[in-house]
């Protein structure tokens, strides 16, 4: 290690990288200097000056933050003349401050208020006065006192640096600067809630949180973001058995600082109307709140005599992929020891007919972290921007690097950085696109391809675009093909999945899978799915999936934390399977009107924050949190409901104490899994028909789980996207229709009158026309042949 | 996904086909990746297309032609004093307020001047002859308190050399 630098801070004598900054050695020897502009994450900005350091034969202090070290360097981070320059600059940052920190959110968390009180006087001699900048807003999420702004612009650096859209700037000059956004439009970066973070003052603050508390009052407990597969890290902070807000647990290999609004705000959504107190059961029309032991009979007695009467196939569980490991685990045992396999978590899935060789489980074919070091990717029908926006952020910085990043996609989405190379194409085209892309590779490898594709690449058109996908794959030391959300809910999954893997083996590239929810993983590995049981295990006759079950209408169905005419791939043919169920039990943390229509017995199961688990994130990481508050009234967690259910039935095996107990016995199980992404190549055997108008059933960032859908800072913001449709010119000319007009749309004997707009970024011969949201859940399937007409 | 709903609709034809012959003049002496360093001479050349003052639509035009974010082009047009976002008056005096000339008595010379115009700083008199505008250091310390009118500075201000500028402003 000859290249490392000599230095010396307050004479502890320390050897540190060339290129690092005194403010970085510093911080890794553990000396503090103030600052505030200086982050971490972001770029050098050396505006405040609140880091001066006194350095050996420097004329004058120099700022830490933007001193690299040199050899021999003697730095005093406390002399008097370093102390000296420090408070000046800190009563220069007070003199337009209006130190109201009485009435300031940031108060007692503030970094200026701390580093006033080891630097600032007591005192003002300014006699001026201050200047005064007026509100500005900046959307539902962001609360601003720009007079406290002390303009570090650490929020301007994370919108060009970290959001990758500059959305906030500091227009104006000198005592007239104010960070503001243009025209005061609200900020709509996916991740816009970090700027609360980095602001060392009360400026940016959170709006939904502003006066309801003080940071000493709250205790802070570690959870799991449970909304996509990253697995956030978050500090859920708590007072008086009350979640007052969320905020990012820092952890470098998975979500670094930040955290996307949607898990810092989604638990806004937790103390509704519609919140579900107490157990209820249906007797004739009417329904009676009961206590749980009379629930939990009413609901084993009905399963029991439709198994009786109907046989165990007909019983079938749904759940969302947002439930934890146990509970994933537990209610397939359950559903299983009553003697069916029906149990799926897919709910938004549409092709099965390969799941036999789909892999152990999701798994993103690599580590979040190494996403960043990527030289090439392909992404299939993927927005990860909204989808998975840390996930996105890593391919965003790999792509800063000078990573080809490309996209096979159905809608040119609004992605924050550059795209090599987009294809843009028709769902039942991607096949096309693939398999071009493959027969590149093939011949640029010299590698035969599987015969199980033969056909298809030999059917296919290559053009220049491809030429360049695979080029960019093959000549990139480390490369991946990711398959995206929505490519997991296109009716043509099967195909897209085995033209992916002879994608990824051809260019020697890793595949990785980006799937909806926040425990895709854990509920595969705990079996939560019809053909296979816990750890992957095949069992001999599979059950039916998601799809199947409600397509066939199952007899018995137990819903867990479901939704179904925003969950399901297809709602109507969901609600027609839900009323004609003889019994159906929904378990679920909130109750709706619809809800009622359906069920005979609905269970108040706990959400997030309120019960512990386990999530498998989709790098394969047991990430186990507890609860941060008790649950809601009579509230119990889903594990403790799914083992007394168990005990209801006499079901061996359902003894369990603890959460703990529950992983320990699935960590046993699953010993010795390698999440394995590749899987033999098979020739598709399922091609769906080519409809004149395909439905793209996108679903909205803010509209993916019940919780979600419920927060009401996020359901103001501009990526809640409300029902209406969206097709190209070209589309909505061959069907006559205007931008801004209203349309019937009309799809599985369901008909809705819904705006419609030209969109240039959405494929020929689609509409696009959200899923998961107000206004079409009653509709069909999220890809489907829709009829759209002029009204 | 729809972010680009408003980005539909180009606002390039707001530049005026001399003024963006103008603008290509000044990108391509810049590399192509950088030519955003041509939006000083951009949002000159459109001010003086419009008139004597930017309006947002402009702005939002640069912004596009130069492949900005909207934010960036406007922290520029808000920074540099020569830019102006209302119309501004025949005469615009640009009086620098800052710390030198404050230390020479700046304070004293707005004053005067307010009183002369009857106007405020930022203000434009209604005849539409001047607006008085108050202005970061343009440079000229060493002859403090100074002002700006058009391409000439007027330096070492008193009362008495304002009131003979203005006499002179017909
Ligand atoms: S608003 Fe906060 S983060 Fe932004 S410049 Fe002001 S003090 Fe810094
Ligand atoms: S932290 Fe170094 S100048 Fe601001
Ligand atoms: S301070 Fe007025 S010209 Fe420099």
């Amino acid at each position: 290690m000859t290249d490392l630098l000599n230095i010396e801070i307050n004479g502890v004598r320390l050897q540190v990288k060339p290129g690092t900054m005194v403010i970085e050695a510093a911080d890794d020897a553990g000396f503090v200097i103030p600052r505030f502009c200086y982050h971490k994450k972001l770029s050098i900005a050396a505006n405040c000056r609140m880091c001066l350091v006194d350095v050996e034969k420097a004329a004058k202090p120099v700022p830490a933050c933007a001193t690299p070290v040199t050899e021999g360097m003697k730095v005093y981070t406390k002399s008097v003349k370093a102390i000296e320059a420090q408070k000046s600059v800190m009563e220069f940052l007070l003199i337009n401050h209006p130190l109201d920190c009485p009435i300031c959110d940031q108060g007692g968390e503030c970094e200026l208020q701390d580093i006033a009180m080891g630097f600032g006087k007591d005192a003002s001699r300014f006699r001026e006065t201050k200047r005064v900048v007026r509100e500005k807003y900046l959307g539902p999420l962001i609360s601003t006192d720009m007079t406290r702004c002390i303009h570090c612009t650490r929020c301007v650096r994370f919108g060009r640096e970290i959001a990758g859209v500059m959305e906030l700037g500091a227009p104006g000059r000198g005592e007239h600067m104010a960070i503001e956004t243009y025209m005061e439009s609200a900020v709509g970066s996916e991740l816009s809630g970090n700027v609360i973070d980095l602001c060392p003052v009360g400026a940016l603050t959170s709006k939904p949180y502003r006066y309801t508390g003080r940071p000493w009052e709250n205790t802070a407990a570690t959870a799991i973001s449970p909304h996509d597969c990253v697995g956030s890290n978050l500090k859920v902070e708590v007072r008086r058995n009350q979640v007052m807000r969320v905020l990012p647990h820092e952890n470098e290999a998975i979500n670094e600082v930040w955290l996307a609004d949607r898990d810092r705000y989604s638990y806004t959504g937790l103390h509704t109307a519609d919140r579900l107190q107490q157990p209820m059961i249906k007797q004739g029309e009417t329904w009676r709140e009961v206590d749980w032991e009379t629930a939990l009979t009413y609901a084993s007695e009905g399963m029991r005599r439709v198994i009786a009467s109907h046989g165990a196939a007909q019983l079938g569980a749904l759940s969302n992929p947002n439930a934890t490991l146990e509970e994933f685990y537990l209610l397939q045992k359950l559903v299983r020891g009553l003697g069916s396999h029906n149990i799926d978590h897919r709910l938004r899935q549409l092709d099965f007919s390969d799941q036999a060789h789909a892999p152990v489980y999701p798994h993103l074919g690599q580590s979040i972290a190494a996403l960043e070091e990527l030289q090439a990717g392909l992404l299939i029908g993927a927005y990860p921007r909204k989808d998975q926006p840390l996930i996105n952020h890593r391919l965003r910085k790999a792509a800063k690097r000078g990573a080809k990043i490309s996209a096979v996609n159905t809608i040119d989405y609004d992605v924050n950085f550059t795209l090599t190379n987009t294809v843009v194409t028709h769902p039942f085209d991607m096949p096309l696109h693939l398999a071009a892309i493959a027969k590149v590779l093939a011949e640029q490898t010299g590698k035969t391809p599987p015969a199980a594709v033969q056909t298809l690449l030999a059917a296919a058109k290559v053009e220049e675009l491809h030429r360049q996908i695979a080029t960019q794959l093959t000549q990139a030391e480390r490369s991946t093909v990711l398959i995206g959300t929505q490519a997991l809910a296109q009716p043509n999954l099967a195909v897209l999945r085995n033209l992916a893997n002879v994608i990824a083996d051809l260019s020697n590239s890793s595949l990785g899978y980006l799937p909806e929810g926040a425990n895709a993983a854990g509920a595969w590995l705990a079996g939560a799915v019809p053909h296979r049981t816990t750890a992957g295990r095949t069992v001999p006759a599979a059950g039916k999936s998601a799809l199947q079950m409600l397509d066939t209408s199952c007899k018995a169905l137990v819903l867990w934390n479901v939704e179904p005419e925003y969950d399901c791939a297809d709602p109507a043919t969901a609600m027609t399977a839900l009323q004609a169920a003889e019994f159906v039990v929904a378990l679920t943390p909130f109750v709706t009107d619809t809800m009622r229509g359906y069920a005979d017995v609905i269970l108040p199961i706990s959400p997030f924050a309120e019960t512990s688990g386990t999530f498998v994130n989709v790098e394969g990481r047991w990430q186990s949190f507890t609860a941060s508050v008790k649950s809601l009234a009579e509230s119990r967690p889903g594990w403790k409901v799914l083992r007394v259910l168990g005990n209801f039935f006499k079901l061996d095996g359902f003894e369990y104490l603890s959460s703990e107990e529950v992983r320990s016995e699935i960590d046993t199980l699953t010993v010795g899994i390698i999440p394995q992404t590749r899987s033999e190549v098979q020739a598709p055997s399922n091609t769906p028909q080519r409809p004149s108008l395909l439905r793209i059933g996108h679903v909205p960032i803010y509209a993916v789980d019940n919780l979600v859908r419920r927060a009401q800072p996020l359901q103001q913001s501009n990526d809640a996207l409300q029902a209406m449709v969206a097709m190209n010119a070209h589309t909505a000319d061959k069907l006559g229709v205007r931008h801004a007009t209203q349309v019937r749309v009309s799809q599985a004997g369901q008909s809705v009158t819904l705006p419609l707009y030209i969109e240039a970024s959405v494929a020929d011969d689609c509409a696009v026309i959200p899923a998961g949201v107000v206004g079409s859940e009653r509709l069909g399937t999220g890809y489907g042949s829709i009829d759209v007409k002029a009204v | 996904m729809f972010a680009q709903r408003n980005k539909n609709q180009t606002k390039l034809d707001r530049i005026t086909a001399a003024a963006r012959a103008e603008i290509d003049r000044w990108i391509a002496k810049y590399p192509p990746e950088r030519k955003s360093s041509a939006v000083m001479a951009a949002l000159r050349i459109v001010q003086d297309q419009n008139g004597g003052h930017l309006s947002h639509e402009l702005i939002e035009a640069v912004a596009e032609y130069l492949d900005m974010e909207t934010i960036a082009v406007y922290e520029v047009a808000t920074f540099y004093s020569m830019y102006e976002l209302a119309p501004v008056g025949k005469y615009k005096i640009c009086v620098c307020t800052n710390i030198s000339c404050m230390l020479c008595g700046s304070d004293q010379i707005v004053q005067h001047l307010e009183a002369k115009l009857g106007i405020k700083l930022g203000q434009t008199r209604r005849d539409g002859k001047f607006t008085l505008k108050e202005v970061e250091c343009l440079g000229a310390c060493v002859n403090a308190p100074m002002l700006q009118i058009g391409n000439d500075y007027y330096e070492k201000l008193t009362p008495a050399s304002i009131d003979k500028i203005l006499a002179g402003l017909k």
